[in-house]
């Protein structure tokens, strides 16, 4: 059974609320509420949490916790003088690996951190330590990478999901961040407290407004306003929703409700909670890409690419011999039909080698709407759907017969087929019906399995060898 | 007591890399080699400072971040385990650092008195920042003089290069009169590199060299640029320019520690000497030192009041 996310939380880094909440009305209301997330959290019936910290910065792609019990006598770089927070967490270590996993499956660079002694930053260390005090649950933390923007932290997200699928345990998935971040420079005294500006405090209102009503992804989409807004500008862009539409799905389905606002040192702290709703849909605002994949630039050091430079550069000195090898290798073309699905990894729809075509997985997806014939298998929270087997394995087959025609060959062509269907009890008989339809005369050798799922919400894949017409 | 000075200056960056290198028993990891050429720079470093005579190092590092004031590792020791947060398969270092907290405390008070926010650090469960370690460690792997340790205000994010640079002077007049008023011979650490564009992903063996190269020709050209000045003796220049050169490479030199540096030592106008220049994971990395022991190198500017 697929895992799923059952709750999303956003909740302050700052240490204020768990070192001393006593002294100031706001920072005990802060407490209060996350001690509200926490009873929450218990109520869903979580099994794991799952905690991305925007104080976790990494720079060297994507980082993930996995040292089984990390523990330490943690102090703020800033606030030492408010006490110490040590801590002993545990991590859900097979978790982990499948989260850097489902990282570098999406395109993403990504490893594991195991070492006695790493700095966990001051927001988890806060979350972890206020939400989950007996750890009743085991957890996964993952790093928030520095230069990332939407596409590559949408991306992020979209891969814990991945994971959190693959669990097959509910999560509770949590952001640490503030809204505005802005804090007064100099020392306060508690009863000084205040949001830093009228400014902060307004877009503060408006971004709780939203999350009160649900509407996830339309703080996500306002994200880069919000930074120019209210966000100290430093390197790091104002990146958490993104990260949490990413997980929870880029819609506004959600049960949301604002526990606390407050200030700490001037910067705007709230808790929130939202919940999956499946019987609503919310309102969209905007429309931009949704990223499947990311085909972004963090190849600085890669071998294959100088690899390949290399083999160029000696290419012009090799030999007439050699020459011969080369053209050759002209021949292994690869191709991409506009007219076909577009892929959702970075591989091409075919490639020529010699005189076969090796088609890469292809569905039945629609071109350019993306719209799949029959239905989906399930909807965006995951919930099973009912589909025609039919019609998704006809749209299959036409899909390859326009990638096989824009490649120059044919259906008549092929001689060999392997089809991927995720529930074979129910759908063979169908799949089988319609493709005996399309090669009943042609008959190419064939493969037909049953796997766990496919990377869109679809039914059946086919990969297929055809011959090159000459 | 007075008569105190400030008896050499130091550009000493602090990638974890090059104590990683080194192979030091501190440090847990282990490594084949790499960054020779750097470590050589720094073993030139240490001889010159051999022929120093110095009581105590004073550095500001700009891993030690803080967004209200500066503040001042304020206990006689710390002891414990670093481990870099973002290579933590290369550095994790067990330390022991005898902190000069008279002094610290000294500079403190100095600071606050010219308007700067200030606070002493004096949680036992503190852990140094890697940057002070790091330097530290290359310049001195004996760690038989204490230190003094300076967070990195970060008003350079609040407001910009230009206010940090005016609050780092500040802070760099302070520390000069803190030091002369102490009577102790100190040598000031600015624990930065220059260009600041890194690689975004690590080579599988992260000592292999064939991979190291800067990270584009531009920030070379600026790195160049600031170390003709150093050579040059140019540090006004260097630090009029300062704002352009953080934007342009996306210098560590926003963490403030060469403007403090160079202010401390009140804008030297001989030259300093470069050990060496060499990148790690494409960033700029030069190695200098300014010697004010030479009779033509004294510091001017430090009043006997």
């Amino acid at each position: 059974m697929n895992g799923e996310v059952v709750l999303g939380l956003f909740v302050p880094a700052h240490p204020h609320p768990l070192l001393c909440p006593e002294k100031s009305p706001g920072w005990a209301r802060l407490r209060e509420a996350y001690e509200q997330a926490r009873m929450i959290i218990e109520e869903s019936e979580a099994e794991l949490i799952l905690v991305y910290s925007t104080l976790w910065t990494s720079i060297i792609g994507h980082q993930f916790q996995g040292l089984k019990e990390p523990e330490w006598v943690h102090v703020d770089h800033d606030f030492h003088y408010l006490g110490s927070m040590p801590y002993k967490f545990l991590i859900d270590t097979k978790f982990a690996d499948n989260l850097a996993n489902s990282a570098k499956a999406r395109g993403l660079e990504s490893r594991v951190v195991s070492y006695h002694g790493f700095p966990i930053d001051t927001g988890t260390v806060v979350a972890l330590s206020l939400l989950n005090p007996d750890n009743k649950l085991s957890a996964g933390i993952c790093s928030s990478n520095m230069y990332s923007n939407r596409a590559e932290t949408i991306v992020l997200g979209k891969s814990a999901n991945d994971a959190i699928k693959k669990s097959g345990k509910k999560v509770a998935v949590v952001v640490v961040s503030s809204l505005s971040n802005r804090m007064f420079t100099d020392k306060i005294k508690p009863h000084e407290e205040k949001i830093h500006s009228q400014k902060d405090d307004e877009w503060n209102r408006k971004i709780l407004e939203f999350l009160d009503d649900g509407r996830l992804e339309d703080v996500s989409q306002l994200s880069r306003e919000i930074h120019q807004q209210i966000r100290v500008q430093k390197v790091v862009a104002f990146k958490p929703m993104w990260w949490l539409a990413g997980v929870m799905g880029q819609h506004n389905n959600f049960a949301g409700k604002v526990h606390a606002y407050e200030s700490v040192h001037g910067a705007g702290c709230a808790v929130v909670s939202l919940i999956p709703k499946l019987d609503e849909v919310g309102d969209k605002e905007y429309d931009e890409d949704d990223v499947e994949t990311y085909h972004g630039d963090r190849n600085v050091l890669d071998t294959i690419i100088s690899e390949e430079n290399e083999e160029e550069n000696n290419d012009s000195e090799l030999s007439e011999e050699s020459s011969n090898e080369n053209e050759e290798n002209l021949e292994k073309e690869s191709f991409s039909s506009s007219r076909a699905p577009k892929p959702v990894g970075a591989y091409p729809h075919a490639r020529k080698v010699g005189d076969l075509l090796y088609l890469s997985g292809v569905g039945p997806r629609q071109p350019k709407s993306n719209a799949i014939p029959g239905g989906p298998v399930k909807d965006v929270t995951g919930k099973n759907l009912d589909y025609n087997m039919k019609a998704q394995t006809i749209a299959c087959i036409e899909n390859i017969k326009t990638i096989l025609e824009d490649s120059g060959s044919s259906l008549e062509d092929v001689v060999d087929v392997t089809s991927f269907l995720i529930n074979m009890d129910r759908d063979f008989a169908d799949y089988n019906s319609i493709y005996a339809d399309y090669f009943g005369e042609i008959r190419p050798t064939r493969t037909t399995l049953e796997i766990n799922a496919l990377p869109t919400p679809i039914a059946v894949e086919m990969k297929v060898i055809a011959k090159i017409k000459n | 007591m007075g008569g105190g000075r400030i008896v050499a200056g130091l550009l000493a960056p602090h990638p974890p890399h090059l104590v990683y290198a080194e192979n030091p028993p501190q440090n847990e990891p282990k490594a084949e080699c790499g960054w020779e050429t750097l470590r050589w720079g720094y073993e030139r470093l240490r001889k010159q400072l051999e022929s120093i005579d110095y009581d105590v190092i004073v550095i500001l590092s700009p891993h030690w971040q803080t967004y209200v004031g500066t503040h001042f590792l304020g206990l006689d020791n710390f002891k414990s385990l670093s481990v870099d947060p973002i290579f933590p398969n290369l550095f994790r270092y067990h330390y022991d650092i005898n902190i000069d907290v008279e002094l610290a405390k000294m500079i403190h008070d100095e600071a606050e008195s010219d308007g700067l926010s200030v606070r002493m650090m004096e949680n036992p469960d503190f852990r140094v920042d890697y940057g002070t370690i790091t330097s530290c460690h290359l310049t001195n792997p004996k760690w038989d003089k204490p230190i003094v340790s300076i967070s990195s205000n970060r008003s350079v994010h609040y407001y910009s290069v230009e206010v940090m640079q005016e609050m780092m002077i500040k802070l760099g007049e302070a520390t000069r009169k803190a030091i002369w008023k102490s009577g102790k011979k100190a040598v000031v650490i600015s624990s930065n590199s220059l260009s600041h564009r890194h690689f975004v992903n690590e080579s599988e063996v992260p000592e292999d060299m064939s991979k190291e190269h800067i990270t584009n020709h531009s920030q070379y050209l600026w790195d160049m640029k600031m170390i003709n000045m150093m050579k040059n003796g140019k540090t006004k220049e260097l630090i009029e320019m300062m704002p352009e050169f953080t934007e342009q490479t996306v210098a560590e030199t926003d963490g403030g520690a060469l403007t403090w540096m160079l202010s401390s030592l009140n804008y030297p106008t001989y030259p300093a000497t470069i050990h060496e220049y060499g990148t790690i994971i494409g960033t700029g990395n030069a190695i200098a030192t300014w010697d004010t022991n030479d009779e033509k190198r004294t510091i001017q500017g430090v009043s006997s009041k």
